[in-house]
């Protein structure tokens, strides 16, 4: 599917402008983390990019088709067990009960949350929650995963376990996008940084030289002004 | 989910179907008749009677008089059976209706108040009871509903020369009721009112109301039973709306009123073809 | 004073003696009222449920229209089907006047729109919070409408209860569809207006305690569910 070409992406709400004339090319292989402060448009960008929102103006264009995956920053869980939750999502994907049943139970071995199978998911707790949205994205096998801000709502140990799965699912070949305001955090998952000001793609540079040598007065005063 | 919808589309089915009249047993007849005859209980009386001699079940629509007629006159029922004479043999004419006969009457009492603020109690002259009452602009209550009983009211007060309306408001109170929910108005208010005497026998909610005027022969009630006109409506029952008709007016039919009491006193008196 | 004590005594005399009409006239509400639900859930939960996550111009005045007709008075409902049904008008062949199933149709079209008005802002609450995470695992409308009425089962489940309460406290449609014939469409409801007219107060009265021990009956039961279903499924 990728790359990703963004290609003057707008999005206005009514009268408000909240992305304005996006061009990036976005490259298999790198984790890309999105940054920007409140406001500059993060989570607009990857609905858009997700197809969740039409853009406005401008395009967004994958190459070929494939399979993307969000996880949202509170996990949304159907009243029915953890199991069932993952089988849902593989079956919309055109997936047998049985093959679906098979690669839920593999996936919830993989993030640890066996024990949890036949538990309603919704009374799992904020980490588990999301670890088993992870689980079920992980499951459909996509090519790009989004995260908006994951961890914003869990306690640091949940986040830790959160964090360890998005290297796990990289590592099995899943190209990660996703936006955080934890700046140590973008540190420890990024390769690359899309810095969002009001809108506007400002810097699409590796991590390093973001977080050592940013290259815009914005982003400069954005990382002075965040604390990690 | 699909099966819970399965589940309830059984359910509704079977619902439906066991609340629709099992067409098996067809032999029935709707009858259209008065709130008053249902509720003095002379039909839980006789109907059983009509099924052992025939075997036809009766069902008994009551409504006022006037709702009664409309009923017959749409062919919602097979046979009527209200006391309105004028009125039947109008729609007789008219070609409503056929087989007519007068079947059995009763008469309406004045009810009123104990204290009796308009002084006719005793009496047994109604229209003069009535002139009395509304010189007194004592409280009146009426049914109002075009009922067979309203209808009789109103030719009294006809025949008193008084024009209620002129009370309306005040004295003079329509309720646009039943005969018991009238009553019951009555009741509540301490007002006279004219009643059959059937529904006044099976009252229960008397408060301090007593008879106050009976015996006119003004206050004399005339039932009469008729076929809703099938060649207006096809579907009308005709051969066993007939053997209702036939049956009611026979000697047969004609004892079971007669004998029909409400503690000891007779309700109503048979006179089919006298 | 008396009346309510002699209308406990009625209640209880009638309920302990199983009297064989009391039972006949309770357990035909029983039948139509929970007839009318049945199909009514049929009927308005699918239209609640796409009102809820379908989009299309309309909507809006759609939903307004909806929910006004949650007001309906049943009393007039129960004249528009009688002029319906009547021989005299354009259903008329189909002999359905004074019959239970009259008054069936009758109470579905009164409760049709509470199902569908009620569990259109249920699953509309729903649909905000699960749109965007049933959207990214590829649900369509018609998909996502079916997922949302599983998963928001024990709200609907109290909605159809009180559509069942409503329709087994009415007696305006039952009355003039039904023509309260003895044996054949006479409810708890037409039976305690027909005793009221009769001034047998107490008899009716106990009725009306027998129809309102019901009520509460109903809603202990949507408690209780409710209470079940946060319990177990959270």
């Amino acid at each position: 599917m990728l790359p990703l070409q963004l290609e003057s992406l707008s999005f206005s709400a009514g009268d408000t402008a909240i992305i304005r004339g996006i061009s990036a090319r976005i490259e298999a292989g790198p984790r890309t983390i999105v940054l920007g402060a409140n406001g500059a448009g993060k989570s607009v960008l990857m609905r858009l990019c997700h197809g969740l929102l039409r853009p406005t103006g401008g395009t967004v264009r994958w190459q070929g088709s494939g399979c993307q995956a969000m996880v949202f920053q509170r996990p949304v869980m159907l009243r029915r067990s953890a199991l069932e939750n993952v089988v849902y999502g593989l079956r919309l994907a055109g997936k047998s009960r049985r093959e679906a049943l098979l690669r839920a139970g593999d996936v919830l071995e993989a993030v640890e949350l066996s024990h949890r199978t036949h538990s309603p998911a919704r009374v799992l707790s904020g980490g588990e929650q999301q670890r088993l949205a992870l689980a079920r994205a992980w499951a459909l096998g996509p090519d790009v995963l989004f995260l908006d801000e994951p961890t914003a709502s869990l306690d640091p140990a949940a986040t830790q376990d959160i964090e360890r799965l998005i290297a796990a699912i990289h590592a099995s070949g899943t190209k990660i996008i996703m936006t955080t305001h934890n700046l140590g955090q973008a540190r420890r998952l990024g390769d690359e940084v899309l810095f969002l000001n009001k809108g506007r793609l400002i810097e699409h540079t590796p991590i390093d030289r973001f977080f050592s040598h940013p290259a815009s007065s914005e982003a400069a005063t954005f990382l002075k002004g965040e604390l990690p | 989910m699909i099966k819970a919808r399965g589940i309830l589309a059984a359910l509704a089915l079977a619902g439906l179907v066991s609340a629709v009249p099992a067409l098996a047993q067809d032999k029935s007849i709707t009858v259209a008749s008065t709130t008053s005859t249902e509720n003095s209980g002379l039909f839980k009386h006789i109907l059983p009677l009509f099924k052992k001699r025939t075997g036809i079940d009766v069902k008994v629509v009551a409504q006022g008089t006037g709702q009664a007629l409309n009923t017959g006159k749409r062919g919602d029922a097979d046979v009527v059976f209200v006391h309105d004479k004028t009125k039947e043999l109008a729609m007789v004419k008219a070609g409503d209706f056929v087989n007519r006969h007068d079947v059995m009457y009763n008469d309406f009492v004045v009810v009123g108040p104990k204290g009796d603020p308009a002084k006719v109690g005793g009496s047994k002259d109604v229209v003069a009871s009535l002139k009395k009452i509304a010189y007194a602009k004592a409280p009146f209550a009426s049914r109002g509903d075009k009922s067979g009983t309203h209808a009789a009211e109103l030719r009294l007060w006809k025949a008193a020369a008084v024009d209620p309306a002129s009370g309306k408001g005040s004295w003079y109170r329509e309720t646009g009721s039943g005969m018991g929910a009238t009553l019951n108005t009555a009741a509540g208010m301490n007002a006279y009112a004219l009643t059959d005497r059937g529904t006044w026998l099976s009252f229960k909610n008397r408060a301090d109301l007593v008879i106050s005027v009976e015996g006119d022969k003004r206050l004399f009630n005339q039932y009469g039973v008729m076929l809703v006109n099938p060649a207006r409506h096809a579907h009308v029952k005709k051969d066993l709306g007939q053997a209702f008709i036939d049956w009611i007016v026979s000697p047969e039919g004609q004892k079971a009123i007669a004998d029909y009491t409400i503690n000891g006193e007779q309700l109503f008196f048979s006179n089919a073809g006298k | 004073m008396t009346d309510l004590s002699e209308a406990f005594a009625a209640a209880w005399t009638l309920i302990a003696g199983f009297d064989a009409e009391l039972a006949r006239v309770v357990g035909l509400s029983l039948r139509v009222s929970l007839s009318a639900v049945a199909i009514a859930t049929l009927i308005g939960l699918p239209l609640g449920a796409l009102l809820a996550v379908g989009r299309f111009r309309g909507r809006q005045p759609l939903i307004v229209l909806l929910n006004a007709m949650m007001g309906l008075p049943p009393v007039v409902i129960g004249l528009v089907v009688y002029l319906l049904l009547s021989r005299a008008g354009p259903l008329g062949a189909f002999g359905l006047l004074f019959t239970p199933s009259a008054m069936v149709i009758a109470q579905t079209i009164l409760i049709v729109p509470i199902i569908a008005a009620l569990s259109r802002q249920s699953i509309d609450d729903a649909w905000r919070e699960y749109e965007e995470q049933l959207r990214s695992l590829g649900a369509g409308p018609v998909s996502a409408a079916m997922t949302l009425v599983w998963d928001t089962r024990f709200s609907l489940l109290t909605i159809i209860l009180a559509g069942f309460g409503r329709a087994a406290a009415e007696v305006g449609a039952v009355m003039i569809v039904g023509g309260n014939i003895d044996g054949v469409t006479r409810v708890m409801t037409t039976t305690i207006a027909l005793e009221t007219s009769k001034g047998d107060l107490p008899l009716a009265l106990g009725l009306g305690i027998i129809l309102i021990l019901l009520i509460i009956f109903l809603n202990a039961l949507a408690a209780v569910t409710r209470g079940f279903a946060q319990r177990r499924y959270g």
